[in-house]
């Protein structure tokens, strides 16, 4: 299977510091991967390569195979690659169809739109509402402000506007991280249903219980490297964490224990 | 209302278009400057008269197109100190233009026109490409452009001049009542702007841009290319600002407009645009403009001294940012 954006020997440097020192990454078509990785793991910076909006030092990155290069976000936007911010993601003010549609405004057909430049709200309206009714997010009007919504809604206006606009992947950079119990879950199955309708998903986050939720796979950074690629299924909670601070090591598959301590300490019982 | 509603959609439960002037930061205003307009009409007999509105609107057309170019920076979370400033030199360079200089008057107002457009644009480019304050960069064009009109002008009022300049200050009837042109340009331009703001992707983009310098990046708005623009458009209206003073006036007066930058931002917020940026309509900033020239004027009629016109527009400004600050709250 050819994964649908794909990443080799990634380097990035700021100076004496090396964010990204080799890395890889693969997301394979129609999967949730959870990117996890401590603070300065080169966690953010993988995915502001992946998303075109840092260029790497060296190394390739592939969609669908093929050699991409993305000088911009916008580039990697055009290339199909939509990306959900934690807290930057919606123009407050404006309403939801103004944010679905926001740089990219549809224009009345005709002299009013080409002369005129007047939008087509009842289009962008009609268009968002199918958005949002897809991802199953209950509003009562779009054509008030995001503000006036509730966090977990304006994350959905994000997460709706990501994917109407995605045609390869969905990036969530800690969609959840500023939401409560219950907004938290409304998104985790918002994530499901862009799943469901064939579009990977790649989800940043420091949340184990979600990641476990929802992720297919896990992608694990570390010191500026991918030090695994495993299922949920396989490893508990506390392993995939011990993995994550380097207590753990995997060497084709099994697991290697490098530092007996802090592997106690992290609760991990498997020898 | 579309096919759309077929699926259960949030399309059916849209607000009417009465309800949602209701919930925008003009109705406000809007309802202070009827309350206004009804107690003057029954405070004074001279008030409720077109010749007295005709009036009012004369005396609000400069400060009020200023309020344009105003609203537009600081729906960006800008603000503009020099455009006072910035229209007293085009209106110097207009006059002298077409009088010392003897150009066609046409070239001398397209001359004006395009120096107050290029002050906006440096303001712009100060902003985007230094990243300075508005409020500095503004602070510092508002003391390069007065000095530049003192030295231009060498402090002498220009009389005489030819009559496309001061054609804005004629009038026309309608009934009995005299309305001049400029009133016209100045309602002309206040409809331009709320379309371009309203009904077009650049006017989502402003307010975008308001809202979050970052969010506007991130969706791939050319936030330094949008920022500059909005400066420069925003100096081609107070070039027309210009062009009504010196119509209204019939001199270049190198002394005109130095509160005018003030005025401006009062009738701004008075109309319910928030200074921290992304909020509030332009129509909002004309009805700013009234309020301040209701009061005036019908104090005036009332016989009250005109300190006190200005001590309750201060008021009125401390009242309509408390409002917006509230709602800001309300609203988080």
């Amino acid at each position: 299977m050819t994964p649908v954006l794909q990443a080799r020997g990634l380097v990035k440097r700021y100076g004496h510091v090396t964010a990204l020192d080799g890395a890889d990454f693969d997301l394979l078509p129609g999967e949730v991967l959870a990117v996890i990785g401590d603070n300065g793991a080169g966690k953010s910076s993988l995915i502001k390569v992946l998303t075109g909006a840092v260029q790497p030092d060296a190394g390739e990155i592939r969609l669908d195979g093929e050699v991409v290069r993305f000088r911009d976000p916008l580039d990697a936007r055009r290339h199909g690659i939509e990306t959900v911010y934690q807290d930057l993601a919606v123009a407050a003010s404006l309403d939801i169809a103004d944010n679905m549609f926001l740089g990219r405004e549809i224009r009345r057909p005709g002299l009013l739109g080409s002369v005129l430049r007047l939008l087509d709200k009842k289009r962008m309206r009609a268009e968002s509402a199918e958005h949002m009714a897809a991802l199953k997010i209950g509003l009562r009007s779009l054509a008030v402000p995001v503000e006036s919504l509730s966090g977990g809604q304006r994350q959905g206006v994000a997460v709706a506007r990501a994917v109407a606009w995605a045609t390869h992947v969905v990036v969530m950079d800690e969609p959840t991280a500023a939401l409560g119990v219950k907004e938290s879950g409304q998104v985790l199955d918002m994530i499901r249903r862009v799943r469901d309708r064939g579009l990977p998903v790649v989800l940043i986050s420091h949340n184990m219980p979600h990641v476990f939720e929802i992720a297919d796979r896990i992608h694990v950074q570390r010191l500026g490297r991918r030090v695994a690629e495993i299922k949920p299924g396989d490893y508990s909670m506390a392993e995939v964490v011990a993995i994550m601070t380097g207590a753990l090591q995997l060497s084709d598959g099994k697991t290697v224990v490098t530092d007996q301590e802090a592997v106690k300490a992290a609760g991990v019982t498997r020898d | 209302m579309t096919a759309t509603t077929t699926t259960q959609t949030p399309l059916a439960n849209e607000p009417s278009p009465a309800r949602r002037l209701l919930l925008t930061p003009t109705a406000g205003p809007l309802a202070a400057l009827v309350l206004a307009c009804v107690f003057f009409s029954f405070s004074t007999d001279q008030f409720l008269s077109g010749g007295n509105f005709s009036l009012i609107i004369q005396q609000v057309m400069v400060v009020g197109t200023l309020a344009i170019g105003q609203t537009l920076i600081i729906l960006t979370a800008g603000i503009d100190l020099s455009n006072g400033a910035v229209m007293a030199f085009g209106g110097i360079v207009m006059a002298k233009l077409a009088v010392d200089s003897g150009l066609p008057p046409l070239l001398a107002i397209t001359a004006g026109l395009a120096v107050c457009a290029g002050f906006g644009l440096i303001n712009g480019l100060l902003v985007t490409r230094i990243s300075l304050p508005p409020f500095i960069v503004t602070l510092g064009m508002l003391n390069v452009v007065f000095a530049l009109t003192h030295i231009y002008s060498q402090d002498q009022t220009v009389t005489g001049l030819p009559a496309p300049l001061t054609f804005l200050g004629q009038t026309f009837s309608i009934g009995d009542t005299a309305v001049t042109y400029g009133s016209v340009l100045m309602i002309g331009l206040f409809l331009f702007f709320a379309y371009l703001l309203s009904q077009t992707a650049w006017g989502r983009h402003v307010y975008a841009l308001g809202n979050s310098p970052e969010v506007a990046r991130l969706t791939g708005i050319r936030t330094a290319r949008l920022t500059v623009g909005v400066y420069t458009l925003a100096g081609l209206v107070y070039g027309m600002a210009a062009l009504l003073l010196v119509s209204r006036t019939g001199v270049g007066d190198p002394q005109a407009g130095q509160t005018d930058n003030l005025d401006s931002i009062t009738a701004v917020v008075l109309g319910g645009t928030s200074l921290f940026g992304g909020r509030g309509l332009v129509i909002g900033s004309l009805i700013g403009a009234l309020i301040v020239g209701v009061f005036r004027n019908g104090l005036q009629l009332m016989g009250v001294p005109s300190i006190y016109q200005t001590l309750i527009t201060g008021i009125l400004v401390i009242l309509a940012v408390t409002v917006d600050q509230l709602s800001r709250r309300r609203t988080r």
